[in-house]
């Protein structure tokens, strides 16, 4: 059965009675059509008529154009819309992720505003892990973080992915984890409005989050808290910890949250960080077996350019590159002239007849 | 000049089988010269990937071997070996020089102590290079070759030490001042590079490369040279042995051909690797 333009108007009965709208008449939602023939054009269904909180949080949000996005692109065929906490519903946790990423993804609709292509960054992370392989329901689904009708840009303040909300956003699963953040240097900061402190997703990602303990995070980190900390990054690049780290693979040299802690950053004044004069032997020591007062005198951060700060780094290696300079100049100019000098006199005693070789 | 090298190294060949041949290195010294030399390109190769570890080489290398830790092991596993075969050095130098009261161990033509000769020897090496005196005549040991043990001997104990302070740091820790186990890295690191930028290009090129022992000098694989090349090379030490009658005591036989043959492939291998070790550490450094 087709209409005037050819598309298919059959509606399969069953599934539609048990639907969540099976229980309405077909008028209920086509107020138009009074008859039989039905008029030649038929108004758009428009789901507003009941569903008008929705509807008018779609309006403010990314996805307020109704061409573009109508109900059905979410919640899938009109007549075949089940409850989300049906197995059968686009929007049941489970399928969110693919229901998204009909758009959000390579070739989908987000390339043409411009969109990265998040699906396949979050089926690859462990939230995507969880829920598609594990099936828990409790796993972050695009809209445990973005909501769903009304998702804002994250540039809007009012975002829950908007870069001063995202701990709220992610502690409303990770509770104890933000609760240690907003004890940290960069939750005070953020909630006093600095925005260049970091916030979950600097560190982990937005959507390809991995697990910490993976070789491939433990990788990618560490350049990222020296993004902003430039200075300690340069100097703990010039340490056996980072030298070693950034061999690839899985390292256990300390980064910079194995010392400093990972969400309550602490200053080294605060009796709680454990970077504090007070708890190095035990920092230290969860890698050095043996490590006692005198061995966390080493400095992670020493830097042998700095001559007021570490004098005796700073002369020892000045005394070393001397001493690799002097000696690498006195012998290459030596060995340089002696291999013409030997190779002039050898030319010199076959034109003589001699025979040194 | 392709002819005049196949000429000469014919007659050089030629000389040398059917002329006498002398011992100028025991059977142990050539073995610790084995040991230190396979042991050093491990630990250069591996020290290297970890100096360098952010070179494009190093992590595909530490990924070919199987990780940090592999590098890590096999660069202690050559520390130790070479350790102990430092030890036994320093153990037969005690013994020959202090216990048994040999005499050249330590001062005298045969010693490896440095002397006024040696800084004679340098500077009168250097006008001749320059064309302004005669070439020196040199004893059993030539000051760079001094020079060479030294530097290696001076290495060792340097490099050793640092690196153990590092390896058992928490122990060391007793004992050294906090900034000592940063400073540690620095002289360890430096140390090493200057050690295989030394041995990769100046010792490669001063006993093997150069044009009188060109392509490799052999002696230290076979123990034994030519009596022309004892001749050229350490005049002195000829005369002195020819006046006192005592050339006959260091009669050897020539190696054989296997012998020979193993060298060169072992010398070779050894020169190939220092020498790609040499363009990454310089890749590495100026990049």
């Amino acid at each position: 059965m087709t209409d005037a333009a050819g598309h298919s108007i059959a509606v399969n009965g069953q599934t539609f009675n048990a639907s969540v709208h099976g229980s309405l008449g077909c008028t209920a939602c086509h107020a138009d059509i009074k008859g039989y023939p039905h008029p030649d054009k038929i108004a758009p269904v428009e789901c507003s008529t009941c569903h008008a909180d929705q509807a008018s949080q779609l309006k403010g949000s990314v996805h307020a154009d109704s061409k573009e996005h109508p109900c059905t692109s979410c919640h899938g065929n009109a007549h075949e819309i089940f409850p989300k906490t049906d197995a059968r519903s686009a929007v049941y946790p489970l399928n969110v992720p693919r229901t998204c990423g009909n758009c959000h993804s390579n070739g989908g609709m987000a390339g043409k505003h411009g969109l990265p292509s998040v699906y396949p960054n979050y089926i690859d992370s462990i939230h995507g892990f969880a829920l598609s392989k594990e099936g828990l329901l409790v796993a972050a689904n695009c809209q445990s973080c973005h909501g769903s009708h009304h998702i804002l840009s994250r540039t809007n303040p009012d975002s829950s992915t908007y870069k001063a909300n995202i701990p709220r956003t992610c502690g409303n699963c990770h509770a104890k984890i933000n609760a240690d953040y907003q004890q940290g240097v960069h939750g005070k900061a953020i909630a006093k409005g600095d925005l260049n402190a970091p916030v979950c997703s600097d560190c982990h990602t937005a959507h390809a989050i991995l697990q910490p303990t993976e070789a491939e995070f433990r990788m990618q980190s560490t350049p990222i808290c020296g993004n902003c900390h430039k200075d300690k990054f340069s100097t703990y690049r010039d340490t056996f910890h980072s030298q070693l780290g950034s061999l690839g693979g899985y390292v256990e040299t300390a980064r910079c949250w194995d010392c400093h802690g990972a969400h309550d950053v602490r200053p080294a004044n605060d009796p709680e960080s454990p970077i504090n004069q007070a708890n190095l032997v035990k920092t230290c020591g969860r890698c050095h077996a043996g490590a006692n007062l005198s061995f966390v005198q080493y400095q992670p951060h020493a830097n042998a350019r700095d001559r007021k700060l570490n004098p005796g780094l700073y002369f020892v290696r000045l005394f070393m590159n001397l001493l690799l300079i002097s000696v690498l100049t006195f012998f290459v100019i030596h060995t340089i002239l002696w291999l013409v000098r030997s190779r002039y006199s050898q030319m010199k005693n076959r034109a003589n007849g001699g025979n040194h070789a | 000049m392709p002819e005049i090298e196949v000429v000469a190294q014919t007659a050089k060949e030629q000389t040398g089988a059917t002329g006498r041949h002398f011992v100028r290195f025991t059977r142990e010294q050539r073995y610790l010269h084995a040991v230190l030399f396979t042991t050093f390109l491990g630990l250069a190769a591996t020290g290297l990937v970890m100096r360098f570890s952010e070179s494009f080489w190093a992590r595909k290398f530490a990924a070919g071997v199987g990780g940090f830790g592999a590098i890590l092991f096999f660069h202690k596993f050559c520390a130790l070996v070479l350790t102990i075969a430092f030890l036994i050095h320093v153990k037969e130098i005690f013994t020959r020089g202090v216990m048994n009261r040999e005499k050249g161990i330590f001062w005298g033509p045969t010693s490896m102590v440095g002397n006024w000769k040696d800084v004679k020897d340098l500077f009168g090496h250097m006008r001749w290079f320059l064309g302004l005196g005669p070439k020196p005549q040199f004893e059993r040991y030539a000051y760079w070759e001094k020079f060479d043990y030294w530097a290696v001997f001076w290495g060792m104990v340097v490099i050793g030490f640092s690196g153990y302070a590092m390896w058992f740091a928490p122990f060391f820790a007793h004992f050294l001042p906090g900034w000592a186990l940063n400073a540690v890295l620095v002289i360890h690191s430096e140390e090493g590079l200057l050690a295989i930028l030394f041995i990769f290009s100046i010792h490669f090129v001063n006993t093997h490369l150069r044009p009188d022992s060109y392509p490799m000098d052999m002696v230290i694989f076979t123990g034994v040279e030519s009596e022309e090349e004892f001749k050229q090379k350490r005049p002195l030490e000829y005369e002195r042995l020819a006046a006192k009658g005592k050339l006959e005591s260091r009669l050897g036989i020539a190696a054989p051909v296997w012998l020979l043959n193993f060298s060169k492939v072992v010398g070779f291998t050894a020169i190939v690797i220092g020498l790609t070790l040499l363009v990454l550490t310089l890749t590495a450094y100026f990049s």
